[in-house]
């Protein structure tokens, strides 16, 4: 039993940094931009929040610089395709460039330093619940933002007129414009909240899930969290599902190597793309659905007309 | 919009600064595939380029390409240094093989080195250290410190390299304790501290006490630190990240190598078509301070040492069988280093299909 609580818990930590990233991510594209740059944001955010933390001593305040910085990052990207109506994928493409080399810049300084965690809360009480309290009461405080931060999202989305707005602005901005709806000023607040999420997730990375700092540490977390978005069809619980699955699927092949059964590695190491991708593009086979989730004016520049 | 143009200004300085050569200077330039504070492979290879600076500043100029993709990539990396002026270019990784025999023959007049490879030409060397030599060393404090006489190895791809690697240590470790057990995991990648700390989660939660890395990130030092077991540090000595779990690491220490290297080829010694492979006599390779240990058994790794640097002890030595069962050496038998360098079969013991 506390193999297969290790290994739930190992799964766990896997899974935040792409749950909250694609959270991020679905926000900014439910408002109809698409930021390819969320490798380029969580990059920053694991290194701003790396530092912060060494320098303040305080790992709190490492996950505050790693949010702002993520958030503050997305900014040059939001100014160039919104304000100055850019191409969004090769703008996005740049930030993530961008955010690699800068990050390298900001870390030198950090490279071996040893890093401080940010411990786990448990909760009094929930935490002694047998089998499944350890896993879902006594974990580290980005794991319980995560969940919040998933069902803040649904609700948003779904429940609120903000929410209602934003996804109009997504659908047909021209519309949204017409109406009155500042549809540039939302869409910099999505871009920017999809900063901070990507910042959260950097965090994670060099806070709890290997606290330390290492060039290039996001090793590509930031275009699986991109792919979960789209295979997940812009909706937050499957986005939530796939991120998971990923997780499970990757911790489970190291597993079955570790048993010797003899299966070949390399495809043992694919296996996660591959379970993920089959099992989204399954749940979202339904054409219509998936029409209607998808925004409609996703990485289209927006001009408005005077 | 000033601040964006001032940063891609400057990051366009700093990309083309290195290619401004004074022009009196031998120059002398590196490929790396990683960043070169990678805390491992790349940053051991940096710290020699660093003591050639020091020790030969005067002479020569030295300049540096990070981050280079193996593959195509590469040889477009390694060609724009020839054409630039580079005397002699030291190419780090093995998937540069390729690519810098090709360039060595659109380059005649280059010198080229290549690390851990088994292609030459008449201008290009290759170069190793025996690493499998540490790697005997550990498997044998391995095998004594490990209560459970399981150790997990996180492996990278497989090549011979990282074969013999893995031979060596399990060799090391049943030279102490016959019956001794290694599960290994390939993570298929160099360097991705979250997966390799994965590795070794799911390895110690599998019940081995002792984890062991050829990949290059502190992530499975810092996962043996928090879970309370032991490992080894790989190229670069982790002592940082796992204050109590190091035990020791293999230390790679190419700076008087390039040294070496870079005076033969400024007066003209310096010949193509060689393999160079060094070991720890030679110095490439050092061992990290043996710490966490008991003193009986940080004799016996310091004698192990001193064996192997005088050429008493030599890690395959038989009898030695394959993973099959059949006989590889002989009672007393070496094995040759074309066999080593072409490993492509795991020794009795180890709890793994090799993939092909």
């Amino acid at each position: 039993m506390e193999m297969a609580q290790n290994i739930i818990l190992t799964i766990m930590t896997a899974a935040t940094p792409l749950l909250i990233a694609a959270i991020g991510e679905l926000v900014v594209e439910r408002s109809g931009v698409l930021n390819l740059g969320v490798e380029g944001m969580m990059v920053i955010g694991a290194v701003c929040g790396f530092a912060a933390a060494a320098v303040t001593g305080s790992p709190w305040i490492g996950v505050l610089a790693a949010i702002v910085a993520g958030a503050l990052f997305s900014l040059p990207f939001g100014f160039l395709t919104l304000s100055l109506a850019t191409n969004q994928v090769a703008t996005g493409l740049s930030l993530t460039l961008l955010g690699v080399g800068l990050s390298g810049l900001i870390g030198e300084a950090f490279v071996g330093s040893a890093g401080l965690r940010l411990q786990s809360i448990a909760i009094p009480g929930l935490v002694d619940i047998p089998l499944v309290g350890r896993l879902l009461f006594g974990q580290d405080p980005i794991f319980y933002m995560s969940i919040a931060l998933t069902a803040g999202v649904v609700w948003f989305l779904f429940r609120t007129r903000a929410g209602l707005t934003l996804r109009a602005i997504g659908d047909s901005h021209g519309s949204a414009h017409a109406l009155g709806i500042s549809v540039i000023k939302a869409r910099y607040l999505a871009v920017m909240f999809g900063g901070a999420c990507a910042g959260l997730a950097g965090g994670h990375l060099s806070l709890v899930y290997t606290p330390q700092w290492v060039e290039n540490m996001t090793a590509g977390r930031g275009w699986i969290a991109l792919a979960l978005v789209v295979f997940a069809s812009w909706r937050p619980w499957r986005v939530m599902a796939g991120a998971y699955l990923f997780g499970a699927v990757t911790i489970g092949q190291l597993h079955t190597q570790a048993l010797g059964f003899g299966i070949p590695s390399q495809l043992l190491s694919s296996l996660p793309y591959l379970a993920t991708v089959v099992v989204l593009v399954l749940i979202s086979r339904n054409r219509r659905l998936t029409m209607m989730n998808t925004p409609a004016s996703l990485g289209r520049p927006f001009v408005p007309d005077r | 919009m000033k601040s964006i143009i001032f940063g891609f200004a400057t990051a366009l300085a700093l990309t083309t600064a290195g290619s401004a050569f004074a022009a009196d200077k031998y120059k002398a330039c590196f490929v790396y595939v990683g960043s070169k504070t990678d805390g491992g492979w790349t940053q051991a290879h940096e710290a020699g380029r660093m003591q050639v600076d020091a020790e030969l500043g005067d002479k020569v100029e030295t300049k540096f390409v990070e981050n280079t993709p193996e593959g195509p990539d590469a040889e477009r990396a390694i060609e724009r240094l020839a054409r630039e002026g580079c005397g002699i270019i030291f190419t780090t990784s093995f998937g540069f093989m390729d690519p810098t025999l090709a360039v060595a023959a659109k380059f005649p007049d280059v010198k080229f080195e290549h690390a851990t490879g088994f292609k030459t030409a008449a201008n290009l060397t290759t170069y190793n250290s025996r690493f499998y030599e540490g790697r005997y060393i550990i498997g044998q404090i391995a095998g004594k410190q490990s209560k459970k006489g399981v150790a997990g190895y996180i492996a990278s791809f497989p090549i011979p390299e990282v074969v013999m690697g893995i031979n060596a240590f399990l060799l090391g470790a049943r030279s102490v304790n016959p019956d001794f057990k290694l599960k290994v995991v390939w993570v298929n990648t160099w360097f991705d501290a979250g997966k390799e700390a994965d590795a070794a989660k799911a390895l110690i939660d599998q019940g081995v006490d002792i984890i062991t890395q050829h990949t290059d990130s502190t992530g499975p030092m810092q996962v043996a630190e928090e879970r309370g077991i032991q490992a080894f540090g790989q190229a670069f000595d982790q002592i940082k990240a796992g204050p109590k779990a190091q035990l020791s690491a293999i230390t790679d220490t190419w700076g008087p190598y390039y040294v070496k290297r870079i005076k033969a080829a400024m007066d003209g010694t310096w010949k193509g078509g060689e393999s160079s492979w060094d070991g720890l006599k030679d110095g490439i390779l050092t061992m990290a301070p043996y710490t966490n240990m008991p003193d009986d058994v940080k004799a016996m790794a310091m004698d192990t040492e001193a064996k192997i640097k005088s050429g008493e002890l030599h890690p395959f030595t038989g009898p030695v069988k394959k993973q099959d069962g059949t006989e590889w050496l002989a009672a007393g038998a070496k094995s040759d280093d074309g066999t080593l360098l072409g490993m492509n079969f795991y020794v009795e013991g180890v709890d793994d299909k090799l993939p092909q």
